[in-house]
């Protein structure tokens, strides 16, 4: 396939991986964690650790929309979805999310709830059209790359005049996630010398929003794309910034990501969203000025308000460490639950059911690995 | 399936629907059974009429498979129900070596289904037969209210006869075993999933949908003794076939991503809908565990027949206790390839 082969080259690869180890100081130990979940997808189903030199570490990230996303807020859904006249669409990712109580939107569709999985809004905009009797609502969740289409079915709902369709927003915003990890007054918190970047986050973002926290924190940002390739030089794009002191925003993924984003997409994004006071995330807590919510011209389209949606605030299972392995504390295998109680079937925690949540891409390419580390296996029986 | 000589009208095969008549075993089931199953499958043992088909066992050691075929939509690319429902349950057959003798035949079918397109079915369920050289001897009709079904259901079940030297099983795999793939995976997933309302999307991929025991026999006569197992890598893809004989085998693989065929336009169609064609079905396809030394003897006999002209070595069999189906990836580092995780496709077969 041309333009994705061209990143999977293994012999480029292997090249590269030669320059990190003779570049990497030896004695010196790097430590970057990657934001997002699709750069934790990429480092595991390529088996890019096998790649890097000892003293080269990587760290995941919470960038993973469904991993963040609150109990609370799947319980909102839950509830959303069993009123007789609603229809809630949904991507497929959030389907075995845990909620409380050991529900998850599966087994609330199989209790009869009118669950659908859609691939885009504009599927449950044509929903709401074809079915004028049911009250269709969208759960809109991700950063900032998934908010601009939900802009749009907005925008597109208000043009078409669709009364019986609705957004549940649970957009949340990447800069915040990144200044509380730096910035995080928990005295376990670990140390990360700098970050691969978020990808298609940044199509839409441009680069500019990481400035101000890689000049505070003094941690260089390389924006980097979700191919392997593009994680291996972003990798050594880091490395050579430490060796040379400096902590700057690099741009490796610059076939797609510019300096100022997506300028329509961003104003779709400030027509429709204002920043919500304050929201938690799963793992990381309520975050100041971290989401987004329907602006009050929009209030018609909102579904917390049509449906009035009070959120509870609800716990993760306590045995969970999800909240510690999104914030790179814990390595997925740490948790005890890993591989005996939670699997990618049996989800405990949210990192074990996205493609994208470090638990899930360690227990379906990495696990082999714990038993060469730690001489025996903490994964499957 | 009785006889019945009445002097009716025809079926309306151009504009008829299936009506609970069809399935209530009177006359219209009788009917529907000639003018359509019967007149498709045409052969002695069928023709007889009888409740069961009766016949001489041969010597040797017999086999039993039976499978359900769901797939929506019913027709596409490559195939149909009713060719899949014959290739799948003799390809069951074939796995464990078996020369696949009879077929029975099972509908489920929903009121107001087309008249017209459960005659292509059976047409090419016929086909299909024919071509593999079985015969399809018994079968029943069941007719269920609109709503209650999806079109059609099929089940067949086949039996055929291992030769007596053959021994296949899952757990005769040993570390230092070879991995043998027959050609391209992934053609039948991408197919169907392209025909999906939700989904359609332009592509030129055919099902792969295809009877292998006609490969099977060549690969048995290369290297008889020498085979531990096979496995069609249907539902789940290659990653589910091997990780159940690894299972059942008490060992381990190491496979080579580079030396996996993938269609370039099945990788393409893959990495649009984010699936990995390592979990999408052939239905056409077979992975062999066969002992090192007759490995190469092995690949020039599938090379040779149409079916197996993509034969390659894809890894091996090493001891591994944990079961791990691990991969060395194109990219250079390794991963496993795991257990498919809730659906990736749904109802491909």
């Amino acid at each position: 396939m041309k333009h994705i082969d061209e990143y999977r080259d293994g012999g480029l690869a292997r090249a590269m991986a030669a320059t990190i180890a003779r570049e990497a100081i030896s004695g010196r130990h790097y430590q970057f964690m990657e934001f997002c979940g699709g750069h934790t997808h990429a480092i595991s189903r390529y088996g890019i650790e096998d790649l890097l030199p000892g003293n080269v570490q990587m760290v995941h990230g919470p960038g993973c929309p469904v991993c963040v996303l609150p109990v609370g807020r799947i319980d909102d859904a839950i509830r959303l979805a069993m009123r007789p006249e609603v229809t809630l669409c949904t991507y497929a990712d959030l389907m075995r999310v845990p909620a409380s109580a050991g529900t998850n939107l599966l087994k609330a569709k199989a209790a009869g709830a009118d669950i659908r999985m859609v691939y885009s809004t504009l599927d449950a905009i044509r929903i709401a059209e074809t079915e004028p009797d049911r009250q269709v609502v969208f759960f809109a969740i991700g950063f900032e790359t998934t908010t601009p289409p939900t802009a749009v079915a907005i925008k597109l709902a208000r043009k078409k005049r669709l009364g019986n369709f609705s957004v549940f927003c649970n957009h949340v915003l990447t800069p915040p996630a990144m200044r509380a990890i730096l910035d995080s007054p928990d005295e376990r918190a670990i140390r990360v010398d700098g970050f691969v970047g978020p990808a298609h986050v940044s199509t839409v973002t441009g680069t500019s929003p990481y400035e101000s926290l890689a000049a505070e924190f003094a941690k260089p940002v390389v924006v980097a794309g979700f191919e392997p390739l593009d994680v291996v030089q972003a990798i050594l794009m880091l490395i050579r910034q430490i060796n040379e002191g400096r902590h700057d925003v690099e741009n490796q993924y610059f076939r797609l990501v510019t300096t100022q984003g997506n300028r329509i997409a961003q104003r779709e994004m400030e027509d429709v969203f204002e920043l919500r006071p304050s929201f938690e995330w799963r793992g990381l807590g309520e975050l100041p000025l971290s989401a987004l919510r329907l602006r009050d011209i929009y209030a018609d389209l909102d579904a917390e308000r049509r449906f009035a949606i009070e959120t509870v605030a609800a716990a993760d299972n306590p045995a969970c460490e999800c909240g510690d392995v999104l914030r790179g504390l814990k390595k997925p295998a740490e948790c005890k639950l890993f591989g005996t109680l939670c699997s990618p079937e049996t989800p405990m925690g949210s990192c074990m059911v996205s493609p994208e949540g470090a638990c899930a891409a360690h227990w379906t390419y990495g696990r082999f690995r714990d038993r060469t580390r730690t001489g025996a296996s903490q994964g499957a029986t | 399936m009785s006889t019945l000589r009445l002097r009716t009208r025809r079926l309306d095969l151009r504009n008829g629907l299936i009506d609970m008549s069809h399935g209530a075993g009177g006359r219209a089931s009788a009917q529907l059974i000639d003018e359509i199953f019967r007149a498709a499958f045409n052969n002695p043992l069928l023709n007889r009429g009888d409740d069961q088909a009766a016949f001489d066992v041969a010597a040797g050691r017999m086999v039993i498979s039976t499978d359900g075929y769901v797939i929506s939509p019913l027709f596409f690319p490559g195939g149909d129900i009713g060719s899949l429902a014959v290739h799948g349950t003799i390809n069951d057959l074939a796995m464990a070596g078996a020369r696949p003798l009879h077929l029975a035949a099972g509908y489920i079918i929903e009121e107001g289904f087309p008249l017209g397109d459960l005659q292509r079915i059976a047409q090419s369920m016929a086909r299909a037969a024919r071509d593999a050289g079985v015969a399809i001897v018994t079968g029943d009709t069941k007719v269920v209210e609109r709503g209650k079904g999806d079109g059609v259901f099929i089940t067949t079940t086949g039996i055929g006869v291992v030769p007596p030297s053959l021994d296949l099983s899952a757990d005769r795999p040993r570390p230092g075993d070879q991995v043998i793939l027959s050609g391209c995976i992934g053609d039948h997933g991408v197919a169907v999933m392209s025909k999906r309302n939700n989904l359609s999307f332009e592509t030129d991929i055919l099902s792969d949908s295809a009877a292998l025991h006609g490969l099977v026999a060549e690969m048995v006569r290369a290297a008889a003794g020498s085979l531990r197992v096979m496995r069609d890598p249907t539902r789940g893809g290659l990653a589910a076939a091997l990780n159940e004989v690894a299972q059942q085998s008490g060992t381990g693989f190491v496979i080579e991503e580079d030396q996996i065929p993938v269609r370039a336009e099945v990788a393409a169609a893959c990495e649009l809908l984010g699936l990995d064609p390592l979990y999408v079905a052939s239905e056409g396809k077979l992975v062999a565990i066969v002992a090192p030394e007759a490995a190469d003897i092995l690949v020039a006999a599938m090379r040779a027949h149409p079916l197996g002209r993509d034969a390659a070595r894809i890894g091996q069999v090493i001891a591994d206790e944990q079961c791990f189906v691990q991969m060395t990836t194109s990219f250079g580092g390794g991963r496993i390839v795991d257990w498919l995780a809730g659906e990736q496709l749904p109802r491909i077969c």
